[in-house]
């Protein structure tokens, strides 16, 4: 994770077109955590929520081809369980709920050392790449986690 | 079992907020009952489970915005109704 520039997710370990399993590595250090919080650094429950928005982000770009970008349009149902501290290992997990027209509902996930720490449902509108950018971006991004070679999970 | 109307209008209610009494056949969605973008998000989702089908509102959109529908056409409630009730007649008919 480098919390300051948004990058919440570390590699994807398994994906399909209906779900994704992700690994993210708190850093032990970030300016996030000078004030978030003085002597008590922790995770702002905001950026966990982001994490599973970024993991059904790619899960998305990855069902539709990169033809289409999700954007986080609302949040429901958030638990945050459990504190998450620096150095902590993540493993983030969305799942599609629906697909809709023009938008998508997933289920997010986040558990650390087996344990769950949060979950909620999330919308995402699903819109055409507003900038060329964005898009060269978001594959590179996606390359830099090992999305498109991800391979599906193995059925427990 | 209630009428499309009724059961758009009990989702369109508990999504908004509104008083179901204000939704009436001649109410237009966005026009009349203010429901803005987010909320009408909401309302999709819960039409495509309720009815088990994918309300194809981008088409719709896309249809208005090219001047080749009118909005009323989806937007006004009976209308939407039918049009919902043509999607779940279509479905069975290719089940």
């Amino acid at each position: 994770m480098r919390l300051e520039y948004f990058q919440m997710i570390d590699r994807v370990l398994a994906a399909d077109g209906e779900s994704l399993t992700a690994e993210a590595r708190v850093p032990e250090a970030s300016p996030v955590f000078e004030g978030h919080f003085p002597g008590h650094p922790l995770v702002p429950g905001v950026l966990l929520v982001e994490t599973m928005a970024q993991a059904s982000g790619y899960l998305l770009l990855r069902r539709f081809g990169f033809a289409r970008m999700p954007f986080l349009a609302s949040v429901k149902e958030a638990k945050l369980r459990s504190f998450v501290g620096p150095g902590a290992s993540l493993t983030v997990e969305a799942r599609l709920v629906h697909e809709g027209s023009g938008y998508a509902v997933t289920s997010g996930r986040i558990e650390a050392g087996g344990k769950r720490v949060c979950d909620a449902e999330l919308t995402l509108r699903v819109l055409d790449f507003p900038a060329p950018e964005l898009e060269a971006a978001m594959r590179a991004q996606a390359e830099r986690i090992g999305l498109a070679a991800a391979a599906p999970a193995v059925p427990a | 079992m209630d009428s499309a109307f009724d059961r758009i209008a009990g989702i369109i209610a508990e999504t908004s907020g509104l008083p179901r009494e204000k939704i009436t056949p001649d109410s237009h969605v966005i026009d009349d009952l203010g429901i803005d973008s987010l909320d009408f998000l909401d309302i999709v989702f819960a039409v495509d489970k309720e009815f088990g089908i994918k309300v194809p509102v981008e088409a719709w959109t896309q249809e208005v915005n090219a001047g080749q529908a009118p909005a009323g056409q989806y937007f006004v409630m009976k209308n939407l109704a039918a049009r919902i009730e043509e999607l779940v007649a279509a479905k069975k008919v290719g089940a």
